[in-house]
């Protein structure tokens, strides 16, 4: 079932180390009570999943992953840390009930996606991706997906002003 | 046989992850955390299927990279909401969010 038969290759093993550090940081983030922790944990995942991506060819996604997610998004979060107290994590109220209702949930899903995944026969890929991939991606980029590219900036226009009109201190709160 | 499905294993754990987290954690911030967490999991699967797909293409490399704008924007107005939240009722604790549930 799990088809062991595969041969040890050098992207089998690369691939192997990347997963073992992807799950290890994701499991420790969710271990860990200090918030902070967890936060650096979690950026250790994302580096593996870039690894990951160079592995599958995807180079420009890997750096872009590295530049926003271990760049932008984990500091955002430590400075949404930094603003907040973080004082009464140590004694956080257990939920057990809650815990295991969705532990019980998880497991479900991941094993229904599990047996899916290992009964399917995928088709072997008929070709491969191109040699020059970024130069590709940026002619696809520009051209087929030109409107959905601007729509983006626009998004990221708006939710940059929306978080800073959020989090604008408001003065007439002020006494 | 390719590593396709053993990527996609993978992608299910992180996503199975990253529920359990936003499901059981209570602190905004581990939230938004297991949130990323979800939706790189989806990206790997989009970069694996691009690869080891049935016809090779790099259109999700481009869907992915679309995720990786709209996750960072998700993130941006999530902290933002969090700290402007924190100021009101000083707390983190995504269980005491229920100002509209009263």
């Amino acid at each position: 079932m799990f088809g062991l038969n595969l041969d040890i290759t050098g992207e089998l093993a690369a691939f192997f180390i990347l997963a073992v550090c992807a799950i290890t940081g994701a499991v420790m983030a969710l271990n860990l009570t200090r918030v902070i922790h967890s936060v650096l944990s979690l950026a250790f995942t994302f580096i593996s999943l870039a690894g990951l991506y160079v592995l599958l060819g995807a180079e420009f996604a890997a750096f872009v992953q590295v530049l926003v997610y271990v760049g932008a998004v984990t500091i955002l979060m430590i400075f949404g840390i930094m603003m907040t107290r973080h004082d009464h994590e140590s004694q956080e109220r257990q939920r057990p009930l809650t815990e295991a209702l969705a532990g019980i949930g998880c497991l479900a899903l991941f094993g229904i996606l599990f047996f899916t995944i290992r009964g399917t026969d995928f088709p072997a890929p008929a070709g491969a991706l191109p040699e020059d991939n970024v130069g590709e991606l940026g002619r696809l980029i520009f051209s087929g997906f030109a409107i959905p590219f601007e729509l983006m900036s626009v998004l990221l226009t708006v939710a940059f002003v929306g978080a800073v009109m959020l989090a604008r201190r408001e003065e007439d709160d002020l006494p | 046989m390719t590593l396709l499905g053993s990527y996609l294993t993978l992608a299910a754990v992180l996503f199975c992850l990253g529920l359990y987290g936003v499901l059981t954690k209570r602190n905004a911030i581990v939230v938004l955390l297991s949130l990323e967490l979800m939706l790189n999991a989806v990206n790997l699967n989009l970069i694996a299927f691009s690869k080891y797909g049935m016809i090779p293409s790099l259109t999700g490399h481009v869907f992915t990279l679309f995720t990786i704008s709209v996750a960072a924007a998700e993130a941006a107005v999530g902290v933002a909401i969090l700290i402007v939240f924190y100021r009101r009722r000083v707390t983190v604790n995504v269980d005491e969010f229920d100002e509209l549930r009263r």
